[in-house]
């Protein structure tokens, strides 16, 4: 993109009006003649969503397209993106822990004469928000800030970043509110409608260009290891977000929509997309994250480079696989649920070998451990990954199968992976950012970080151990026969047994949820100026937080 | 073509081709003279600057 400054017709400028104003006509046709109230609602948000975004573009044409000059980065996206991220993350994770109480004490979090509120309606927004509003900012702004700095290149494209940032925001709203007022698609971390899904193909395309225009100006011949495992997350979600939800609208007016394909072949596109959305969503774009922030916060190399792309290759060819192990003992031919299970064993080689080249990057750096809580949280990460990629892999064996699938072990195997390798992951790469970004020297306070991990890790063990008794438990009961072959109990003694573990697994959820209010504290602090700016550029905000930790 | 042979041929090529792409790809991960361009790479996210 050029980025002369003064430059009549810019590009970027152009063409993200052409985008807001063609969404804007759409959605106000919508508005005006959608056939569902919560229909109209949507075309509403999103046609004031582009009224908003169509003022701030007009704002930016009388700017120079270099807005942020103190960088040769563009560092702004990225701020808002941490900004976000935080935001996200906290509301997410309230919302986990409200349907956590609603399940723990459904006397008390039942809410008749608010339907909105329902476990039903809330358990997508949990979901959605914490996977694809947490997560999806994270990784868009650590994708940003990682792509220029290992490319040594601006991130392409002026303006359009800032497309993406806003429009994956309208998604997360539109999808958000959406299932407060019932619309869903019911495709397990799908469920935004269709409308939603093609606003977000609009923006995850754009989001590809941005990163493939910083890669193609890069400066380095070698494209470092993380842009691989960026670039292989943001290709293959755009491959499974488009065919998973090829889907034929009731009425163009309308929000409800059917797939394109039925029965088992629906079941297994759906799976298909899930199981790899945890493959490339969760996996290979915080591999990414692990490949820079732990050799960059330990200030070691890469225990090893080749072992990286040999993780890289195999993974992608691996995972794609693995989705029918969630179909076992269902419709789907026994052969295909034989050849998911097959590709989740195999897939322990790779996870392993990632595992262990992200612990041994800290070789000759252990010490750190010690004084650097943050580079502990990245550690930490990695030792989850390691256990849940085991876990899973396990639990696909058909066997295993029979007893942990529709338990609360499937729970809190899935969350092993969310709080303690995507959330501590994430939330390592944001301690590190906020200093970066905001030029501290270090972060307002080490021992918050402190205070963070500990209360989160004793959260994640509370929760995931409090699960693996009520879904073992569950499983053993539901299998259960008496003398005469009748089963041996009903399905609500089952639940009941299982409900001081419920309350368990509030509280490990709250003891996190506190943890991230303490780092947006924290976090906050930092940016506003509490801690001491950089003075040098030797100024590194490693060395700050030793020195701060001595 | 009918529907069967058109899997046959796209479970054997997929096959084949999957396995030469892998295979390539572990090739030149462990082939010799990459290992001192890979070596420098290992370094990539400590050189740039925090400040920029």
């Amino acid at each position: 993109m050029p980025e002369a400054a003064g430059e009549k017709w810019r590009a970027d400028v152009v063409g993200i009006f052409f985008i807001i104003a063609v969404g804007a006509c759409l959605a106000l046709m919508g508005a005006a003649w959608g056939i569902d109230t919560p229909f109209q609602a949507q075309m509403w948000t999103m046609l004031a969503a582009f009224i908003l975004g169509g003022a701030a573009l007009l704002s930016q044409i009388a700017k120079p397209p270099v807005a942020d000059k103190a960088s040769r980065y563009e560092n702004g996206v990225i701020k808002a993106g941490v900004f976000a991220s935080m935001f996200w993350g906290v509301a997410g994770l309230l919302v986990g822990l409200i349907i956590a109480l609603q399940l723990a004490f459904p006397n008390i979090f039942y809410f008749p004469d608010f339907g909105w509120l329902n476990f039903g309606r809330l358990r997508p927004l949990h979901t959605s928000a914490v996977i694809f509003a947490f997560g999806g900012n994270v990784l868009i702004a650590t994708s940003f800030y990682v792509v220029q700095r290992t490319c040594r290149a601006r991130l392409a494209g002026g303006l359009w970043p800032w497309l993406v940032f806003w429009g994956y925001q309208l998604f997360i709203v539109l999808a958000g509110t959406g299932y407060l007022m019932g619309i869903t698609e019911g495709r397990e971390y799908a469920e935004p409608p269709w409308y939603t899904d093609l606003w977000l193909t609009i923006v995850w395309v754009v989001y590809l260009l941005v990163f493939l225009g910083t890669i193609w100006k890069r400066q380095e011949k070698h494209i470092y290891v993380a842009n691989w495992f960026y670039l292989a997350f943001i290709v293959t979600i755009a491959m499974l977000h488009i065919v998973n939800n090829l889907a034929i609208p009731v009425d163009f007016a309308g929000s409800f929509s059917y797939s394109l394909f039925s029965g088992v072949q629906d079941a297994l596109t759906q799976w298909w997309y899930g199981h790899n959305a945890v493959g490339f969503f969760l996996t290979a774009g915080f591999l990414a994250i692990m490949y820079y922030f732990i050799p960059k916060r330990a200030e070691r190399p890469v225990y090893s480079y080749r072992l990286s792309i040999i993780h890289f290759w195999a993974l992608i060819f691996l995972y794609i696989w693995a989705g029918p192990h969630h179909l076992h003992y269902t419709a789907l031919p026994q052969w295909a649920q034989t050849l998911g299970m097959t590709f989740s064993l195999m897939l322990w080689m790779p996870s392993w070998g990632g595992m262990i080249n992200g612990l041994m990057t800290l070789s000759g750096a252990w010490d750190k451990l010690r004084t650097d809580p943050v580079l502990r949280m990245l550690v930490v990460s990695v030792a989850f990954y390691g256990m849940s990629t085991f876990e899973g892999p396990m639990m696909s064996i058909r066997a295993v199968n029979s007893l942990s699938h529709y338990t609360d072990w499937t729970i809190g195997h899935v969350h092993s992976g969310a709080l303690g390798w995507v959330g501590f992951v994430s939330f390592g790469a944001l301690y590190c950012l906020v200093p970066w970004l905001w030029k501290r020297q270090r972060l307002f306070s080490i021992a918050l970080v402190d205070w963070h991990f500990w209360l989160a890790t004793i959260g994640i063990v509370l929760y995931i151990t409090s699960m693996w008794v009520a879904g073992i438990m569950q499983g053993l009961m539901w299998r259960a026969y008496n003398e005469f072959g009748f089963l041996e109990y009903s399905f609500v003694e089952t639940v009941q047994a299982m409900h001081p573990y419920y309350i368990i697994r509030a509280l490990g959820g709250g003891l996190y949820l506190a943890g991230a209010l303490i780092m947006a504290y924290n976090l906050w602090r930092t940016a506003r100026g509490d801690a001491p700016a950089l003075e040098r550029a030797s100024d590194v905000p490693a060395a700050g937080v030793l020195a701060a930790a001595e | 073509m009918n529907l069967d042979q058109a899997a046959h041929y796209a479970q054997t090529g997929g096959l084949v081709l999957l396995t030469v792409c892998f295979v390539s790809a572990v090739i030149y991960a462990l082939w010799p003279s990459n290992r001192e361009k890979f070596s420098k790479a290992a370094y990539a996210p400590l050189e740039d600057d925090n400040n920029d």
